[in-house]
């Protein structure tokens, strides 16, 4: 009797857990058309003066030589750094967040590529680098190992993420030694410079603005984004859905890990339910698939925005589709040595260091695969170092320092 | 009527009610996808997986795992983006390779698991782990360039102008290849060793069965299998260190919902490929409504513990029930409707069989 009893209790048990399963799928049935619950996701990265800054920057002339972006400025604020300024060959120390996507990549190789000049110069001598490999932990267990290690003359920091890494950059600006802070920020100001493109909301104005001009009132954009929780990719994500709500653009979201199988199965899936017009993305990683899911499905190219990532520019040139290729200015990594330099040599160096940002349109798609004949997919358009002496060598060969 | 019923109630016959349900749920939301063209786009999405859940059904059926898997495919397809590049001479040569490498990386895991006595989710784990380390080494984790169009056709194209389907792509070809072999190879003595060891290793060797030589094969199909997914996968989707991952998990996921007991001893190759189409079905409706994939994890999660618990909840009723009333007659019955007489046709005997360790296997579950 009792085993009886604790049988049936256990198939309920079960069956309830398999009808959950099931059921869990029920009550977004209703809320899909309205993409409920994922706004109030989005509005909490979304900064309207943060949005309103990056948006006039876009339209500023920067400062600075013209052939040369990764050493122009929008809107500096000089500052003097006569403190740090010394005699002799310096050592730098660069944590690193990671090297694992391609977009790091090929900032790596030219970062890599930067420090050989420079040693020329004489003022910078020597790099130690150290890998977090996306970890935060690894990445502070890292700059307080260069801090307790202490030779070295001066920090470059590409934080892992924003919140966890500022404690450990904190403890490396203890030391008095120049903190230069490039890619992702962290809050707090005590980096002698912050090195970084305009940023999110730029990328997410750009990208959906060109959407809304191709398309029409109610038509469809896919949005395949990478991941949840990092901040230039959430920002990008909060401008781009908030001009495509108010321009009556009904926009679907997913999380791909940039698994061109996973974007390539929800595409496939969005154009069995009905026809897509647009598809926005957080970052071109990827991208080809997205287009190939129209392709094998037998429907018309969508308007679309992807990267300055080869694969995507050269597939955009063979189909002519409709497409721009928002720009997160690659060419930022040549910058935080050079800047390294001037703070070295007394220089004055802004606070915020904001870099051009960009896209690729139609226009110039032409002249920039032009610059990059040769370079393989995962290479980056705007990668600047067209005026070091490894191009295009050193890119083509892409082999990782 | 009756027998349908216990059909549908025996863990089996289950997957294949779920299967349907979700299929209807599909059709439901979108009716499109009933089209023969939708459908067969849909079986060669679901092609890569179910190849692995059918490799991975050879090592769980003999009471293992194979974790490699997934880092495997993974491998395969970076490796084909590297090697072939855009030169088409190069195919053949480079998928021979892509071959040996499989069949060596599941020789080295069934022998690690047989010779040396380690737990073959170890071995595997340590094969995954070195697999995906090689892979970041190479790649730096990031891989750059897809293979030649002509070799990616087997993944991505298939035979134009079929009546009724339109195209009938090659993976969908390869799945059905792969089903009819393993299917085979499942009724050959080699397929029912496998479920004799599964099921009781040391009585099979008493019985005279080479154990390490058949368990090292069925490493070897595993490893094989997810190499022929990265083939099909490095053509639907490209080359992509994030390919394959958690393949392994999908594929033990998809053979424990198809009736498939982990430990061993129990389940058919028809249970691991249904459980795949469950499995990605499932998927395609949570597309289709539009369920955050950040989701996903959590109901694949419920899903394995549900089907799991059931069986065996409907297993050990069973077993209470036989000693009891000794409805062996009828069990028997039910097992031979089974479409591959995996276990009935054990070479153990029955009374081995009605003891067949199904909650310590649950519980090895519950611990891993």
């Amino acid at each position: 009797m009792k085993r009886s009893l604790r049988t049936a209790v256990g198939i309920a048990g079960a069956g309830a857990l398999i009808a959950l399963a099931g059921c869990t799928t029920d009550p977004s049935v209703e809320q899909a058309p309205e993409a409920g619950g994922e706004e109030s996701a989005s509005t909490e990265w979304f900064n309207q003066e943060l949005y309103d800054k990056q948006f006039k920057e876009r339209e500023v002339t920067p400062e600075g030589p013209e052939d040369k972006p990764y050493l122009q400025m929008i809107n500096p604020e000089m500052q003097d750094t006569s403190e740090h300024a010394s005699e002799g060959g310096k050592k730098v120390c660069f944590a690193n967040a990671s090297i694992s996507n391609p977009w790091r990549q090929t900032g790596w190789i030219t970062m890599n590529e930067q420090l050989k000049e420079l040693k020329k110069g004489g003022v910078i001598t020597e790099m130690e680098t150290r890998d977090a490999q996306d970890n935060d932990d690894t990445q502070i267990a890292d700059i307080d190992y260069f801090i307790s290690e202490g030779n070295c003359d001066g920090f470059i920091i590409s934080p892992n993420s924003t919140a966890a890494i500022t404690p450990a950059v904190e403890r490396a600006c203890e030391t008095g030694k120049p903190v230069i802070v490039f890619d992702r920020g962290v809050q707090t100001d005590c980096a002698v410079t912050f090195i970084h493109p305009i940023g999110g909301f730029a990328w997410g104005i750009d990208s959906a603005q060109f959407l809304i001009d191709n398309l029409n009132e109610g038509d469809k954009v896919v949005a395949l984004r990478i991941l949840p929780g990092v901040d230039v990719l959430e920002q990008r994500w909060a401008a781009a859905e908030k001009l495509f709500d108010e321009a009556g653009i009904e926009a679907v979201d997913y999380f791909t890990d940039a698994d061109p199988a996973e974007i390539k199965k929800i595409v496939s899936d969005e154009l069995a339910k009905g026809d897509v017009q647009g598809v926005w993305m957080d970052a071109g990683d990827g991208a080809v698939s997205a287009i190939e899911a129209f392709e094998d499905a037998g429907k018309d190219y969508p308007v679309m925005t992807g990267e300055d990532e080869l694969s995507f520019l050269r597939k955009w040139k063979e189909t002519e589709m409709t497409a721009i290729a928002p720009v997160y200015s690659n060419f930022q990594w040549r910058t935080p040595l050079l800047a390294a330099e001037m703070i070295f040599k007394g220089e004055e160096v802004p606070k915020e260091w904001v870099l051009p940002q960009s896209p690729i349109t139609s226009e110039d798609l032409d002249d920039f695969l032009k610059r990059n004949e040769g370079m393989p997919d995962g290479h980056y358009a705007k990668f600047g170092g067209e005026d070091l002496p490894g191009y295009p060598q050193v890119w083509q060969d892409r082999v990782i320092p | 009527m009756n027998s349908l019923i216990r059909r549908a109630v025996d863990p089996r016959g289950a997957v294949v009610v779920l299967l349907a349900v979700i299929l209807v749920a599909i059709v439901v939301l979108n009716p499109s996808f009933a089209e023969p063209g939708q459908l067969v786009r849909f079986i060669q999405r679901v092609a890569p997986i179910a190849i692995v859940a059918i490799g991975q059904y050879f090592v769980i059926v003999s009471g293992e795992f194979d974790l490699s898997m997934g880092a495997l495919v993974t491998a395969q397809v970076v490796t084909s983006g590297y090697l072939i590049g855009q030169d088409p001479s190069k195919i053949a040569a480079v998928l021979t390779l892509m071959l040996i490498l499989g069949v060596l990386v599941g020789v080295v895991n069934g022998l690690a698991t047989t010779l040396l006595k380690v737990p073959s989710f170890i071995v595997t784990l340590g094969t995954m782990l070195i697999i995906h380390g090689a892979v970041m080494w190479w790649t730096g984790g990031a891989a750059t360039g897809d293979p030649v169009d002509s070799f990616r056709q087997i993944g991505r194209g298939g035979i134009e102008d079929v009546p009724v389907l339109g195209q009938l792509p090659y993976g969908v070809l390869v799945l059905l290849v792969v089903i009819v072999a393993a299917i085979w190879l499942s009724r050959r003595p080699f397929g029912r060793t496998l479920v004799a060891i599964g099921d009781n290793a040391e009585a099979a060797a008493y019985a005279g069965t080479n154990v390490w030589r058949t368990k090292t094969l069925a490493f070897v199909i595993s490893s094989l299998s997810a190499t022929v997914a990265g083939v099909l996968l490095v053509g639907y989707a490209g080359v992509h260190p994030s390919v394959g991952q958690g393949y392994e998990f999908i594929a033990i996921t998809a053979v424990v919902l198809g009736g498939v007991v982990l430990g061993g001893g129990r389940g058919t190759v028809f249970g691991a490929l249904t459980g795949a189409f469950t499995l990605e079905s499932l998927f395609t409706l949570l597309n289709f409504t539009a369920v955050p994939s950040t989701m996903r994890d959590a109901i694949q999660g419920v899903i394995i513990i549900a089907a799991v618990a059931y069986s065996g909840v409907v297993f050990a009723k069973r077993r209470s029930t036989t000693s009891t009333d000794d409805q062996n007659p009828g069990r028997a019955a039910a097992d031979d409707e089974n479409p591959t007489p995996g276990p009935t046709t054990t070479p153990t005997p029955t009374s081995a069989r009605d003891s067949s360790p199904i909650h310590p296997s649950g519980d090895a579950v519950a611990r891993d």
